[in-house]
């Protein structure tokens, strides 16, 4: 509310906010997360150690921890574009389904085209299918004002009933009792990462880690590139931070919603490049499995920039990866309590990014003057 | 900003922690406000430097200083929003550690923002009430608060409507809410920064009667002000800052204007030149027949002609609230006009600011932090809004920060922004810094029309006569220029011709030199003269 309320960080030297702080909250995730842990009668380095051991203990763990890195950066690419237009993206859920359908339907039917070509065209799908379905709250939000946050949520649960009806009724094969599309053909996959490695004489463990985790990488530099080096990106940040001052500036904040929100819709639709085209070889139910909403805390803790979304990402894959092997390792620890954890780190790295400020603040403050 | 729930609570309030030494006691006669060797640092900013500043109880305090001085920064840091790196603080002899701005509240004192923090669609009584309700019924503390508010008004004579949207009220009474606000909470010590830039000189003599009860009633005042006229009027002591450090102390009685300018810069300030003015040109901006609707469709401007030429400047004066703003957006293209024409060098123009801009109208909005500006944005990135698709900036779809930095820093220093660094948040530049800034990307951009509403606020002497310079010279240039102020001297001093505007309409147009102030007031109360000429000759 206050238009002179100071930066929480204002005056901290830069290695602080960057390096310290998010050391010092995932530090505190930990211990939170290690206390529950003891309440469930387990013991907490051992809990560390299956989990750090399951998401980078090997090559094949590492391979499954950026594969769902991979996912996170798409959703968490889209969460943070839409948010330097002042909009919060709930749809990622519901965009991704419909760009996987964009996916499947290129793989299904245009499949006589070779690989290379089938590739840019399936991206285009995913992205279109994916840009259109964050398409229509954009418009409604831009002309009608209907809140962004409402309508991307209810287009979440449309999208979940238009795939139920279309793969129970229409996608799947004739005689198939299971709602799934038939395979894709060989060559409508994308190759995984160690088959390519291994095709160049290094072998890898066989994990779902595949190429568009390249693909991913390239969408950070473009985003990047997007936000804060081109006239439109910098529209899009003027109606984020002020409305008035765009409009005052001849920038129509209407436009800009609709801009940021397709684009948005986009990348979360690429998300499904990484399940579908890589993993699934079909179109399958939920394939998108809450990573819409995973994105949102990615794009949190990377602070909506794209060199803080990808390790972000890596530590959420991470999570997921070595949450998996916990439940698994240790009984004790369900399933549900590997998401408690995953929520900790959310609350803390997230929501209370700037607790340790004010302790902080006279030594790192002190040192600046002296 | 944060409110602390708290009723107004004693002086001695937990919050407020004595900072352990014992030998100090709250003997009588300590002044109220006592800062010993305040340091504060923003990053390499050093903002305030080892401020000693002490403020006797009941007493007018007149804070004055370039901009940039630290004056903002320095009250503050009494109100608890920042911490100062050294020093410390004593309220009434006992030292205080303020960890926010509630702590602040606790131990009563208020700061009135030149930027009201008042809920617009609540009553001056709901404001008053928020964060303080004291009971979480709302009922009870209702009447509580209208009863004691109706005692703060009756001793203080500080009349407002109490069941108004305070939104609907002339800033000058919201000001009055933001006052009684804080009396409310129990303040003794007020903190005013720049109260009266966006007050008319009626609002102003209010403010300083309302200010002299308070003093009178033992509450302590603490003023800060660009205009040494009101130092010199409403103040009791004044101390003068520079670059981060007070510099001098004096008792107003015992010093001058002139003496007070010289502490604050360091050197004489020359009298402004008027400049020759020239013969008027054709006519660039006429507005015909003009009537402006707010969004809710209520007429703020009725039916309004007048037209400014090249090589002249006329200028709006009025209560602020009477249809200026609306009339000025409606000139820049941000609102749409109801009925009538708008021509820009003779041909009509379309509502689009981007349109404006294309046909060299430039603009300079009466409100920095609404509009003006991008707060949380670098100020080479505020210095482009408006302007980010001159090719200058890159070519096709990119953007060139290093060109767009360049291009700013030269703005800045020409403006004197300070410091003239492009990669500065903008929010980090003192408030006259923000405005030089804006004025940096706009003044230069008017080939034909240039529209100003507030074109100094809350810039500081030094400033003021280089943008009143540099309006001249563009009216030298053959520019026709409409500006917008509540400040009557600003008006009187630049136009060559001066409209008043009350409840929308314009009530006459005065050549400046015959304007005398007198009658000045009287149109700007309504009353339309009939002997005065309606349109330019
Ligand atoms: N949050 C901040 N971060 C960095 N620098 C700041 C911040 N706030 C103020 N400054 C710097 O501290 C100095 C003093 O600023 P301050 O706002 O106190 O000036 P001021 O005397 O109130 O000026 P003005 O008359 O223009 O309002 C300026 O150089 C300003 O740029
Ligand atoms: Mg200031």
């Amino acid at each position: 509310m206050s238009v002179t309320a100071p930066d929480p960080v204002s005056g901290l030297p830069r290695w602080s906010v960057l390096g310290l702080l998010p050391g010092l909250n995932l530090l505190a995730a930990f211990a939170a997360c290690g206390l529950i842990v003891l309440l469930a009668g387990e013991h907490p380095w051992q809990a560390v150690q299956v989990l750090v051991g399951g998401a980078f203990g090997s090559a094949e763990a590492v391979g499954y921890t950026l594969f769902y890195a991979t996912s996170f950066i798409f959703t968490g690419l889209a969460v943070a574009v839409a948010f330097q237009c002042g909009l919060f993206n709930i749809g990622g859920e519901g965009q991704a389904l419909i760009g996987g359908l964009g996916v499947a339907l290129v793989c299904l039917h245009l499949d006589f085209l070779p690989f290379l070509l089938l590739l840019p065209v399936a991206i285009a799908a995913a992205a279109l299918f994916g840009a259109a379905w964050a398409f229509v709250p954009a418009v409604l939000q831009a002309r009608r004002g209907s809140h962004i946050v409402i309508t991307t949520i209810m287009f979440n649960f449309i999208a979940t009933s238009i795939m139920v009806y279309l793969l129970v009724n229409v996608m799947s094969p004739a005689g198939s009792m299971q709602p799934e599309t038939r395979a894709f053909a060989e060559h409508a996959r994308l190759p995984y990462v160690h088959e390519v490695a291994g095709a160049l004489g290094w072998e890898l463990p066989s994990s779902p880690l595949n190429v568009s985790l390249i693909l991913a990488l390239l969408c950070c530099a473009g985003v990047w590139l997007f936000v804060w080096h081109t006239r439109a990106g910098y529209r899009t940040r003027v109606v984020g931070a002020n409305p008035a001052a765009a409009v005052f500036g001849g920038i129509s904040p209407g436009a800009q919603v609709v801009v940021a929100m397709t684009l948005s819709g986009a990348l979360a639709g690429c998300m499904s490049l990484n399940e579908l085209m890589g993993v699934q070889h079909r179109l399958v139910l939920e394939f998108t499995g809450g990573f819409g909403f995973v994105g949102i805390a990615v794009a949190l803790m990377g602070r909506g920039h794209p060199a803080g979304i990808v390790p972000a990402a890596v530590l959420f894959g991470a999570l997921y990866q070595g949450g998996a092997e916990l439940a698994f390792e240790i009984p004790a620890i369900t399933r549900d309590m590997v998401v408690v954890i995953q929520g900790l780190v959310i609350l803390f790295a997230g929501a209370l990014e700037y607790m340790f400020v004010p302790a902080l603040r006279p030594f790192l403050v002190r040192r600046a003057v002296d | 900003m944060t409110t602390s729930p708290t009723e107004p609570v004693p002086r001695t309030s937990r919050s407020a922690i004595p900072s352990g030494d014992e030998t100090v006691t709250a003997a009588n006669g300590a002044p109220a406000v006592e800062l010993r060797a305040v340091d504060k640092w923003f990053g390499q900013v050093h903002a305030n430097r080892r401020v000693d500043l002490s403020v006797s109880s009941g007493t007018v305090h007149g804070i004055v200083g370039e901009n940039g001085a630290g004056k903002t920064t320095l009250m503050n840091i009494l109100y608890g929003f920042y911490r100062a790196d050294r020093g410390q603080i004593l309220i009434a002899g006992k030292p205080v550690v303020f960890r926010n701005s509630g702590d602040a509240i606790a131990t009563r004192i208020g700061m009135i923002h030149q930027h009201f923090m008042l809920v617009e669609t609540f009553t001056a009584v709901e404001n008053a009430m928020l964060g303080a309700e004291g009971s979480p019924l709302l009922g009870p503390a209702g009447r509580r608060a209208r009863r004691k508010l109706a005692e703060l008004e009756r001793e203080f004579g500080l009349q407002v409507p109490m069941d108004v949207p305070v939104g609907e009220l002339p800033v000058g009474q919201q000001q009055r809410v933001e006052i009684l606000k804080a009396l409310y909470r129990g303040a003794d010590i007020l903190v005013l920064d720049e109260p009266t830039s966006v007050l008319s000189p009626r609002e102003v003599e209010g403010l300083f009667r309302i200010l002299r009860t308070l003093a009178g009633r033992g509450k302590t005042i603490i003023l800060i002000t660009h205009k040494l006229a009101e130092i010199m009027a409403a103040t009791d002591r004044v101390s003068v800052m520079r670059s981060g450090a007070v510099v001098a102390h004096r008792r107003t009685a015992d010093t001058t204007v002139s003496e007070i300018a010289e502490l604050m810069v360091g050197r004489q300030i020359r009298p402004a030149s008027r400049g020759v003015p020239v013969e008027p040109g054709r006519s660039l901006l006429d507005v015909d027949r003009v009537t402006v609707r707010d969004s809710s469709g209520v007429a703020r401007v009725h039916d309004v002609s007048f037209s400014v030429r090249a090589g002249e400047i006329v200028g709006i004066a009025g209560v602020a609230g009477n249809g200026q703003s609306e009339l000025l957006e409606a000139l820049a293209g941000l609102r749409p006009v109801a009925t009538g024409r708008i021509l820009v060098d003779g041909e009509p123009a379309v509502s689009d600011s981007r349109d404006r801009r294309r046909r060299g109208v430039a603009h300079v909005p009466e409100d920095r932090r609404r509009s003006g500006l991008v707060m949380p944005f670098r100020a080479c990135e505020s210095a482009i809004l408006g302007y980010h698709h001159d090719p200058r900036y890159g070519r096709g779809l990119r953007l060139d920060w290093p060109a767009v930095s360049s291009d700013t820093r030269g703005r800045m220093e020409t403006f004197d922004v300070r410091p003239a660094n492009p990669q500065q948040r903008t929010a980090e530049l003192s408030g006259g810094n923000q405005q030089k800034l804006m004025l940096a990307r706009e003044v230069e951009r008017a080939t034909k029309v240039l529209l100003v509403g507030q074109p100094t606020r809350g810039v500081d002497l030094g400033g003021v006569e280089f943008i009143h310079d540099r309006i001249r010279s563009l009216r030298d240039a053959g520019k026709a220029m409409l500006l917008v102020s509540a400040n009557l001297d600003e008006i009187l001093d630049l136009s060559d011709w001066v409209m008043v505007m009350a409840g929308g309409r314009i009530m006459g147009k005065v050549p400046a030199g015959r304007a005398a102030e007198r009658d000045l007031g009287l149109l700007m109360g309504g009353v339309r003269k009939s002997d005065v000429p309606d349109r330019a000759p």
